[in-house]
Order: C-alpha cells, then structure tokens, then sequence
C-alpha cells in the first residue's frame, strides 16, 4: 500500500529522571486511517500523544507532522491539529454555547463564520435545548460528544483524542466511534490511545504499547493472525508481560 | 488582540458565575475597612483595672475618680488582700491594680511624698506599657491641678506631622491597600491558572496556536480589574468616610498602585507555574504571603523596631517598599523624586517574578 | 504538599515571632540646636544617650530636618531656640520644638511621651539645686508574668494560634469540594461507608497534624523564643483538641456548602481575615466597640488566643478558663453535627 503518509515518528525517547517512559518509538501515520494506541495504564500512551501534540518535549529523536518538525514548527503544527483529553476539557461553568464559542475563538473563528459553524453544530448533536445549560448539569456522554466536536471546530486535518472513551457507557461508546468514523471518511486523520481492547478492533492500524515500547503494530485482522489468538484481548494478553497485563 | 479579548471574556463569565466568591471579593475591602476604621484601636478603652487602696482618703478617691472618668479605665474590683492579685491576673478580666500606701494624702502633705504601685499584667507587653503610660499621665496631670502654682520653665510644644489629629485609619489605609491589594491579586491568579491545570482544560488551551503569553495576559487581566475596583473601594471610602487626605499627585498615586498590581498579579503567576493544584497554590499565596505582609511590611508594626536581620528579610517582601511609597504620595505629598527608589524596587520585582514565570511556564507540560 | 504543610508554618514562626512589638527603640530624631549652649548641649546629650533614640545633628535649618522627615531619614526633629539657655536661666520658660511624623499615630504619641519625660528628667535635675520642693507622687512598677517584657512571649503563641488555624481550617475546607471537582467523591458515595463516617475519616488526619504542628511550634517557641510554660501542658492540649473539632468542622462545613474550590477557598479567607483581625493577636479587644466584641462572640480564634496567653504566661489553671472551655465545647458540639447534617443533605 502506497499511501501518504502524516505522522512520520523516527527513534522517539521520552524519559523523566531514571524513568523511561518511550523508548525509541519508530512508527507512521497515514492520512485519513484510524490509528490507536493500545496499552496499559502507564505503557507511555498518553506520553507518546502528549509529545505528537506539543505538550511535552521528547528527550530525543524526530517527529514530523504533516511535514513539520515539532521541534521547529510548532506554531504552524498548532493550527493543524485538534485535541480532546480524557478529561474532555469543558468549562462546567460556562453553557454548551459559550464552551463552543471559547474555543472557536481561540482558533481565531468569530463573527458570521462561528455563528453559522455553532449553529449547525449545535443542530448536529441535537442540543439546541441545552445551548444555554451550564456544561456541568449535562449527562456525560454529551459532554463527550461536545469536547469532540469542539476539537474537531476549526476542521484540523489531524485529531488527537486521549482516552476519549473511559468512563462512559457502551452504547454512548459506540454513538461516539460513529461520530469518529465520519471524521475519518471525510479525511481526518484520527490518533486515539485507549486501553478498550473492543475498541482497538475499529482501527485501521493499532499499536499495543508495553513498557514504554512498541510491542506490536499492524491491522487488527493481522494481529490476531499472526498471534493466533481470536479478539484482541487475546492478543493483548500473549504480547504483553504477564506482570503487566492486569487492566 | 481578538484572541485575547474571547479568552477576557471567558474569565469574565467564571468569576461573575460564581457569585459567591464574586461578593466576598467585592465586599472584603468595605469590611475590612469598617474595621480598621472603627474596630481597630490602638488606644487604651475599657480595661479592666482592681484597686487596692490602703488608705482611703480623698486623695487616693480623687485619683481614682481620675481613672475612671478618663474612660480608659473600668472597674472591676476593689480588693484589700494582696493575696488575690495573682488570682485577679489568671482570670483574666483584670490587666492592672492599683495599691495605694497607707496615709497617703497625709504622707503626700507632710513628707512630701506618696507611694502608688502599679501591678500589671505584662504578659501583653504592649498592652502593660499602655497602661502604665496612661496611669502615670493621669496621676502627673492631677499632680498638676493640685499645683497649678508651679512654674515650668522648660515645655515641649509638639506638632504632629501629617496627621494632626492621629488619627489610626492614616496608618491602614496604606496597609490595608498593600494587604488587600497582594493577596487578592496573588491568590486569584495563581487559582485561575492552577484551576485549568486541575481541570484538564489547561491542555486544550496549550495545544491552540495561542500564544504563552496571550494566555497568560487573558487570565491576569479581569483579575486586576477586581483588583482595581478594590483600590477604588478603599481609596473612596477614605477620603469620604474617614477623611483621610491625597495629599500628593493623584496620578502618581495611581501610577504607583497600579505598578504594584501589576507586581502582584505576576507573582500570583509564578505561583501557579510551580504548583500542580490549586490546593497547594493557595497554600502559597495564603498561608505563605498573609502574615509576613501584615507583619513585615510596616502595616502594623514600625519596621525600624525590629531586630536587623529580620529588617533584612522584611526587604524581600514588596509590600514594604510599597507601603513606604504610599504614605510618601498620600500623605506627605511627595513627588515622584522622593519614590524612585521604591518604584524601582517594585518594578524590579515584577520583573524578576515575570521573567521566571516565562521560563518556568510550561507551554510543553512536562 | 506535607512537607510544606509543616515547613511553611515553622519557618514563619521562627522569622515573626520578632516582628510584632511596638517597643520603640532606635528613634531617629534630628535635633536643630540654634542656641549651641551648655544647656542646651546638655539636653542634648540626655536624648543621646537615652537608648530610645538615635540622635543626628546634620540638619543645619528647619528646612534641613523637613526633608529629613519627608524622605523618612528620621521619625522626628527637636529644636532648641536661640536663647534657649538664657530663658531657661531667667526663669523666664522657654519652649522647645519637637516635629514628629505622626501617619502612625500610635507610634507618635509614644515618641512624644519619651521626649517629654526626658524634658522633665532634665527641669527636675537642673530646679534641684535651686531648693524648690515640691510634693510627689511616686509610682512604682511591676509587669507581672512577664518582668523583662519579653514581645516574643506575647506575640509568639498568638502566630502559633493563627499558623496552626490557618492550616487546619483551609486543609479541611478544600478537602470535600475538591473530591467534588475532581469526582473521586461519587467513588466514596457508592461505598457502604457511613456520613459520619466519612466526616471523621476527614477530620482526624487534619487533627492530629494541627496537633503535632502546634507541640513543634511550641517545642521552637520554648527553645528559641523562651517563651515560659507556666500552665498545664496537658490542659493546653486538650483545649486545643476542642479548638480543632470546631474548627476543622467549620472547614469541612465550608466545604460541603460550596460547589468548588475557589469558592470553597474564599469563603475560608473571609472567615480567617475577619477572625484575625479581631482577635486580639495584634490589638486589644478591650478597646474595640460594641458590635466588634458581638462579633468576637462567636470567633474561635479570638478564644483561642486568649486561653493559650493565660495558661503558657500566667499558668492560668483549668477553674480560670473553665468558660473557655464550655464555650469551644459548644462551638464543636454545634459545628461538627452541623458539617455531617449538611454533608448528608448534599447527596
């Protein structure tokens, strides 16, 4: 397969004090795929996505995005990528309306544009109800729907989304994974980390991190062939140090 | 410029959510000057004195009349054994006695000579000087009236610079300004900030084009509005309520307020870039800043009593040169001249807190 | 977070205990001699010497000890006129000049009670020889429980009162709201762990870490400062066990009420101030008005204060504090069922 390729990481390391927390990560993104990061609680996941982001600076090796060294461009990288953590980043103490229009406004959106762009979007997840409802008092899985529409507001070709699912329901689960698979038929590049082995069956391409490595990397289909083994957890299981295998 | 002004105005909305925080902002500087304007006295009023008088005459009923007429003074109990003094002192109530010889008035006429001891309770030194200093002046200026024949040849004719009638409130409004002014201005900031870290929603913000310093200014600047309402509150209600005097160039007094605002709202950013939540960033700016504003920087307590190397740790603390600056524009109506040195020192703190902020803020949150 | 739960209130312990004291020393006085006599060197050299003041003799015009007073290089100036020593001589009275900053009142009525009694020390020392006599009242002194007037014994226990406070109260009423905001709370909602439980399960780590930062700071107090330790040892500890359950149940009380941190913190804060100011650390009660003492009713720390004064200083015994001791009783018998009934009507 010969696609374009978006995220170029080469001999990534990232360590705090004795702790290594990647070790010399070496993988590629294409554009418009689905890509996860399967892994453990402290397998260096978020690390990993943090560093992609601009959040944290590697100890050494080269990342490039959408042709930008995060080194030197992180100013243009910035405008290109959208980010929702686990957290979901939402002011419990603004409305639905003016977590939209904060965070449009960041991204330098405003005026008609944003009023037209919000309007829709709020049409979109149905919330015309709750525009003015303060985020705090709605449920969870609209606050999930939201900070993952906020992310994606300004249109970035790239989307990182950290854990975007723990914590929630399965049916709101797979009412999010819906929204996400329409991001990636319209071309976004989406990079999720989690540590739902369901959910690592609806990438492209997954990624299980061990201990600050890459243990493995390739379609599902092909690492549940190679590894012999029926769902993901099973591949999970037999790739990863039995110590560490406790979710 | 439009960036920050959609950040200004998301903060706005935070604070005037949460109206609970919102009043006691607002409301803290109006309080805290009704206290220091009618609670706060350094005078004596009411204490509690027990007489023991061995003498009974007109002489020492006279003089205790004087006492207690002053209104520096109430009676608590008049005793006849000195046994009971110390029981008197633990409860409490009474902070000084006062024992008059036997033959007092007599020995006074005849000798030329009567005794008066004053027992006080010292374990408030302040408080036992006070009351031996109003004692004594009570006693000398009844002295006086029984000798008005006597000639005085030398008299000290004392003019009280700056505050003619001393009045207490022209010592705290300076202070409470400084006060006020510091903590709010630390304690807001360095919680808004620490509050996104908390929250999650720090990262979001980190990951958009904004710049470090777009976010930082966005953050800070609603803040030093309530700050500067604060100001208003306080420099109002002197003026109007206490009568207390701008002596000096209105906008040099601005000019240096807003400069220590400004020092302050920088320091509460420093604060938030070296704490992880906002429980150890008020832990800081609350704890670690309330008494050694209220106790080093001369609001209360005169720097020049204290020890010499605790003079020297009491430079660190800005509040110092700006109260300093303040009574010097206020009060003497100074000019810019006479300040430069504490403008200097402020600004230079403001910058030395800045400068650390920027290298320590972590646009990438290691 | 604990070891700057510690260090934070011992070092300022160690560092203020010298700050609070309005003792005068060091007075800086700038004195203008235009009459240049023996007499009036004299009473110059009387102000030289008293250990109150720092005497300079620079200023060579009125305009001179102005400035001196506008630029804070000194605290007063005195002028002695011309003629100063041939008036006093004549018996004719003559008057001196004393110019005081006053912008701390307090402060200058002080210095002008010293320079007056050093006037008069100086008419009583040169009228002596002319065989006037006139009658006297002598007063002699005695500061109980305190005879050198040690400030850091007064001042100390009272800081020690408000760190330990400060700790405590803002450590409880952070607590509870910021499970809240972080939402561990609902974790602990769906365990069969009982309110009051739950509540004391908050309280007793605060407790005993005030506690043990209060026997430190006493331990600092007592080594350092020399503060005396006339009272019960025990008794001080088993108030301050009272003192803690109503306080942290304030804190805990803060911080069920309010919905985040921030607002939890600035609820406290208004507390703190309003109690500190008034409590009697830096001021006499005595002399605050009426509506000031109504609000001292019901201030802890204002108690507090006054109880760990009279039993370290004056070794006041448990039947002179007895009051003290039904009053926080009561504040912890309200305030701790208050914080668990409250707690309980959140969920």
């Amino acid at each position: 397969m010969d696609r374009e390729r978006i995220i170029i990481v080469k001999n990534l390391v990232k360590k705090f004090g004795d702790f290594t927390a990647n070790d010399n990560l070496n993988f590629e993104v294409y554009k418009g795929e689905i890509f996860g990061f399967l892994g453990a609680n402290g397998a260096g996941k978020t690390t990993a996505m943090k560093i992609l982001c601009g959040l944290s600076k590697p100890t050494s090796g080269e990342v490039d995005i959408a042709g930008f060294d995060i080194y030197r461009d992180t100013d243009k990288i910035r405008h290109i990528i959208g980010y929702m953590s686990q957290r979901f980043s939402l002011y419990e103490d603004l409305t639905v309306y003016e977590n939209i229009r904060f965070f449009a406004g960041i991204y330098g959106i405003r005026g008609k544009e944003f009023r037209a762009k919000a309007e829709k979007l709020i049409a979109k997840l149905n919330m015309e109800d709750v525009a003015k409802t303060l985020v705090a008092s709605i449920p969870l899985g609209w606050k999930q729907k939201l900070a993952f529409s906020i992310a994606m507001f300004h249109e970035p070709p790239i989307v990182f989304l950290d854990e975007p699912t723990s914590g929630v329901d399965p049916r709101t689960r797979r009412q999010f994974w819906e929204m996400i698979y329409q991001a990636a038929e319209s071309g976004v590049t989406v990079f999720i980390t989690t540590h739902y082995m369901d959910e690592a069956e609806y990438c492209d391409r997954v990624s299980i991190m061990d201990q600050g490595r890459i243990a493995a990397l390739d379609t599902p289909k092909m690492l549940k062939e190679n590894a012999g083994a029926k769902n993901m957890n099973d591949v999970f299981l037999k790739l990863v140090r039995p110590q560490k295998a406790e979710l | 410029m439009k960036q920050f002004l959609g950040f200004f105005r998301k903060e706005l909305i935070h604070i005037i959510r949460d109206v609970r925080s919102l009043l006691i902002l607002l409301l803290i500087p109006f309080l805290m000057m009704l206290i220091f304007g009618y609670a706060i006295n350094m005078d004596l009023k009411n204490a509690g004195i027990a007489v023991m008088d061995l003498s009974g005459d007109d002489m020492t009923h006279e003089i205790t009349d004087k006492l207690l007429s002053s209104g520096y003074f109430e009676l608590q109990d008049v005793i006849t054994d000195p046994g009971r003094a110390e029981e008197l002192f633990k409860a409490g109530k009474v902070k000084e006695i006062l024992v008059f010889e036997q033959d007092f008035a007599r020995k006074f006429h005849s000798e030329g000579i009567a005794k008066v001891q004053i027992l006080t309770d010292a374990s408030d030194p302040n408080n036992a000087n006070m009351l031996v200093n109003y004692t004594n002046g009570i006693i000398a200026n009844y002295l006086l009236q029984q000798q008005v024949s006597q000639f005085l040849p030398l008299q000290v004719q004392s003019s009280f610079r700056y505050n003619e009638n001393l009045e207490s409130v022209y010592m705290f409004v300076p202070g409470l300004i400084a006060l006020l002014v510091m903590l709010i201005s630390t304690m807001m900031t360095s919680i808004s900030i620490t509050r996104e870290k908390e929250s999650g929603t720090m990262e979001a913000i980190l990951v958009s084009p904004l710049k470090p310093w777009q976010i930082v200014l966005g953050k800070v600047a609603p803040y030093a509005f309530i700050a500067l309402s604060n100001l208003a509150v306080i420099l109002l209600m002197g003026t109007f309520v206490f009568g207390v005097p701008y002596r000096g160039s209105i906008a040099l007094l601005l000019g240096l307020c807003v400069l220590f605002i400004l020092m302050a709202l920088s320091l509460g950013i420093l604060i938030s870039t070296i704490s992880s939540n906002q429980l150890m960033a008020m832990m800081i700016s609350m704890v670690g800043l309330l008494l050694p504003t209220i106790l080093l920087s001369g609001y209360i307590f005169p720097i020049d009593n204290m020890p010499v190397w605790l003079q020297t740790i009491s430079s660190a603390f800005p509040a110092r040169y700006f109260i300093t600056a303040l009574k010097a524009v206020m009060l003497k109506g100074l000019r810019f001249m006479y300040i430069w040195k504490e403008i200097l020192v402020i600004f230079g703190m403001m910058m030395f807190f800045l400068i650390v902020s920027i290298k320590k803020f972590k646009i990438r949150l290691d | 977070m604990l070891p700057m739960i510690f260090m934070m209130p011992i070092i300022q312990l160690l560092i203020l205990g010298n700050a609070a004291t309005f003792e005068m020393k060091n007075i800086r006085m700038e004195i203008l001699d235009q009459d240049l006599s023996p007499a009036s060197r004299e009473l110059s050299s009387r102000f030289m010497n008293s250990p109150f003041f720092e005497v300079s003799n620079t200023a060579e015009n009125l305009n001179d000890c102005e400035q001196a007073l506008d630029k804070g290089a000194a605290d007063c100036y005195l002028v002695l006129p011309e003629g100063f020593e041939r008036d006093l001589v004549n018996m004719q009275g003559t008057e001196i000049q004393l110019v005081l900053n006053a912008i701390n009142a307090s402060s200058a009525s002080l210095i002008n009670a010293y320079c007056n009694a050093i006037a008069a020390d100086y008419v009583k020392s040169i009228s002596g020889g002319t065989g006037q006599k006139i009658s006297q009242i002598e007063s002699t002194y005695s500061y109980w429980f305190n005879p050198e007037m040690n400030y850091p014994s007064f001042m100390v226990p009272g800081i020690l009162v408000l760190l330990v406070t400060l700790i405590g109260l803002f450590l409880s009423s952070m607590n509870i709201v910021r499970e809240k905001e972080i939402g561990t709370i609902e974790q602990i909602n769906i365990t069969p762990v009982k309110k009051y439980q739950f509540i004391a399960g908050k309280l007793i780590p605060f407790w005993i870490i005030a506690q043990v930062e209060l026997a430190i700071g006493l331990l600092i107090a007592w080594l350092l400062y020399r503060i005396p330790i006339e009272g019960s040892l025990l008794l001080l500890f088993g108030f301050t066990a009272i003192y803690l359950v109503a306080v942290l149940s304030l804190g805990l009380l803060v911080s069920t009420i309010n919905k985040t941190q921030q607002q939890a913190m600035f609820v406290s804060w208004f507390f703190m101030m309003l109690f500190i100011i008034l409590s009697g650390l830096f001021t006499p009660v005595d002399s605050m008005p009426a509506w000031a003492q109504s609000i001292n009713l019901v201030n802890p720390i204002k108690y507090f204060i006054e109880f760990i004064r009279m039993v370290l200083l004056k070794g006041s015994g448990f039947e002179a504090t007895k009051h003290l001791f039904i009053i926080m009783s009561s504040f912890a018998a309200v305030l701790l069922p208050l914080a668990m009934w409250m707690y309980k009507k959140t969920e």
